[in-house]
């Protein structure tokens, strides 16, 4: 395990520092001066000069990225190219919306898929079964910001229950208006991703209904119910659990988008407000967090992955 | 039929095992379900380049939010403009960039997964854990990354979604690749002298094919979710253009007044994902005489 441990991590220290490498060169490959992009056609040379000196580009690339890599691992992502405000603060601002929505998300959606798909696999002959596997199905292809906005139509719009968008301005200073104006970004987004894990938890069930040991100890008088408990589970675990891994990746990207259908100051909204505005410094800043959150994560769930399954331990 | 057959060649024409594929495919569930779908999609899409009840653009002011009728079967937008024939005119831009994106992503897909299946080792091992990386990369963030740097456009879409999904297609073809070359027959014909390129070509390329086939529709699927994502983000094809995504955009400033004409763009996009989804399950049922029995 140690060993597995440690293989992991520098497995993940090569793939964040190949994804800064990456994120650093593919904003480098701008066409054209970024100093001349910001400085607009009237600035003078000296500005221009000025600028490049502030912004770092008048120095070879791999200075450039090794102080922008050195400032990230202190925990500085640099400085706004438009207003100089200090990129690690604004994220701090918006993690404290994006995070909720995410984790409140994420937790909602395994609550909602484990069950319903373990019920579409016990039933998977009757009627009922296939009807919730056919709306995971249907859900599957939703697109999150189109559920988000049907569910405002509907809770927000007609029945008045929710308010549509927005934030409070005071953020959490009202914990109850910034909750409210959480229920159906976290609602959609939950939707969205339990979909996808449904069929997951749903096929691993059927493999574990079908398999020789679940036979052997309904066989000695077990119950299904503590057949399922005591051998299922750690079995249909595993590969539910490697979905998550790749799970992560999706509902990043859908907090990206459903910030923007509900107008949430989180990351995702600054992010797309930042491409528009080509704020390099910042773009190259927040897609940085948000992939090594990603892959943080993953491999956070290959560990827990190892844990609940003896055979990948005895493995190496 | 009075001919005797040579020994070593197959027995059955090719055009019967091809129809064969095609009664399968259609015999499962999902396969037919998926082919109707997919099918009633690209048909309405060509179909809109040539005819749609109205010229999407026709503003007319006198017909603004003009409800469901048999004149306008979706009713109108603010500018009175015929949201069937929106929804119609829509398909094009998002078919064509999914399209285009799936044909990159099976390009990168199939090289890179060859690049990390096929080569010596100190090409294979590199190439393999840099697929392991970049498929951990979200598509939308690696778009977001390109918008950024080059502005948004329909190239912009196409590479970014095309070498997202490429990174998924990679890893599939990888472990598909490994699968075929550890069979029998590339051995004999390494040891028959065949070359690297041979081998590619005539056995490990055929091999992976009907998996390849399997994925590509589940790609264009996801390529149709992200297309309309970007649109709908705004960093789609250029404005002008109508698409589902940002019809969804521009309709939703008026969610509050009127919430249902927000159904149409969805359920386009819903059918069409739905359409290709099934098809590849289809695909791949057709393809597996073990799951076709189960």
């Amino acid at each position: 395990m140690a060993l597995f441990l440690l293989r992991r991590l520098t497995l993940l220290a090569v793939a964040l520092s190949g994804t800064s490498l990456l994120v650093f060169l593919l904003l480098r490959l701008l066409p054209g001066d970024v100093a001349a992009i910001i400085g607009g056609v009237e600035a003078t040379p000296e500005q221009l000069a000025t600028l490049r000196a502030r912004l770092g580009t008048d120095r070879p690339l791999p200075a450039q990225y090794a102080s922008w890599a050195g400032g990230v691992l202190a925990g500085d992502f640099g400085h706004s190219m438009l207003n100089g405000v200090s990129v690690t603060d604004e994220l701090g601002r918006k993690l404290v919306v994006t995070l909720p929505l995410t984790l409140a998300a994420s937790v909602l959606a395994v609550l909602l898929a484990v069950p319903l798909g373990c019920y579409a696999a016990l039933r998977h002959r009757s009627r009922d079964g296939a009807a919730v596997s056919a709306v995971g199905q249907l859900g599957i292809a939703v697109p999150s910001f189109w559920l988000g906005i049907m569910l405002a139509a509907l809770f927000a719009v007609e029945l008045r229950l929710l308010p549509a968008q927005g934030f409070p301005v005071d953020g959490w200073a009202e914990p109850a208006a910034a909750a409210r104006s959480l229920i159906l970004p976290v609602a959609t987004l939950a939707l969205a991703q339990s979909a996808v894990l449904l069929r997951f938890v749903r096929s691993a069930t059927l493999e574990v209904l079908h398999a020789d040991y679940m036979r052997t100890a309904r066989a000695k008088g077990r119950t299904l119910a503590s057949a399922l408990l005591r051998h299922g589970l750690r079995n249909a675990a595993p590969p539910v659990i490697s979905v998550l891994g790749v799970q992560i990746a999706s509902l990043v990207v859908g907090a990206v988008v459903i910030e923007q259908t509900f107008t949430l100051p989180g990351v995702g909204k600054m992010l797309l407000a930042d491409v528009g505005n080509r704020d390099l410094v910042k773009v190259q800043g927040t897609v940085l967090l948000l992939s090594g959150f990603v892959l943080v994560l993953g491999a956070a769930v290959d560990v827990v992955h190892r844990l609940v399954d003896p055979r990948l331990r005895a493995a190496t | 039929m009075t001919a005797p057959v040579p020994a070593g060649e197959r027995t059955t024409p090719p055009g019967a095992r091809a129809a064969g594929r095609w009664s399968a495919l259609l015999r499962s569930r999902s396969g037919a379900a998926g082919l109707a779908l997919s099918s009633l999609v690209v048909v309405a899409t060509l179909v809109s380049f040539a005819w749609t009840p109205y010229d999407p653009s026709r503003v007319s002011p006198r017909e603004s939010w003009a409800p469901m009728s048999w004149e306008h079967w979706f009713g109108a937008d603010r500018l009175g403009r015929d949201l069937l024939s929106l929804v119609l005119a829509g398909a094009r831009a998002t078919l064509l960039v999914s399209a285009a994106a799936t044909v990159v992503a099976a390009v990168t897909g199939t090289l890179l997964g060859a690049a990390a299946a096929i080569t010596p080792r100190w090409v294979r091992a590199p190439a393999g854990h840099a697929v392991d990386a970049l498929i951990a990369f979200p598509t939308l963030l690696l778009a977001m990354v390109l918008v950024a740097v080059y502005g948004a456009g329909t190239e912009t879409a196409v590479l970014a979604i095309g070498l997202g999904e490429g990174f998924f297609v990679a890893r599939v073809m990888r472990a598909e690749m490994a699968r075929v070359l550890a069979a029998d027959y590339v051995l004999a014909a390494r040891a028959g002298g065949a070359s690297t390129w041979r081998i590619f070509h005539e056995h490990v390329l055929p091999g992976v094919l009907p998996t390849l086939t399997v994925l590509l529709s589940l790609v264009m699927a996801v390529a149709v979710l992200a297309e309309a994502a970007l649109s709908y983000l705004g960093y789609g094809v250029p404005s002008g253009t109508p698409t589902w995504g940002r019809m969804l955009h521009d309709l939703q400033a008026q969610i509050t007044v009127r919430p249902l004409v927000l159904v149409w763009p969805g359920v386009a996009i819903v059918a069409t994902v739905l359409g290709f989804n099934l098809l590849g399950d289809g695909l791949r049922e057709a393809g597996d005489p073990r799951v076709r029995r189960s």
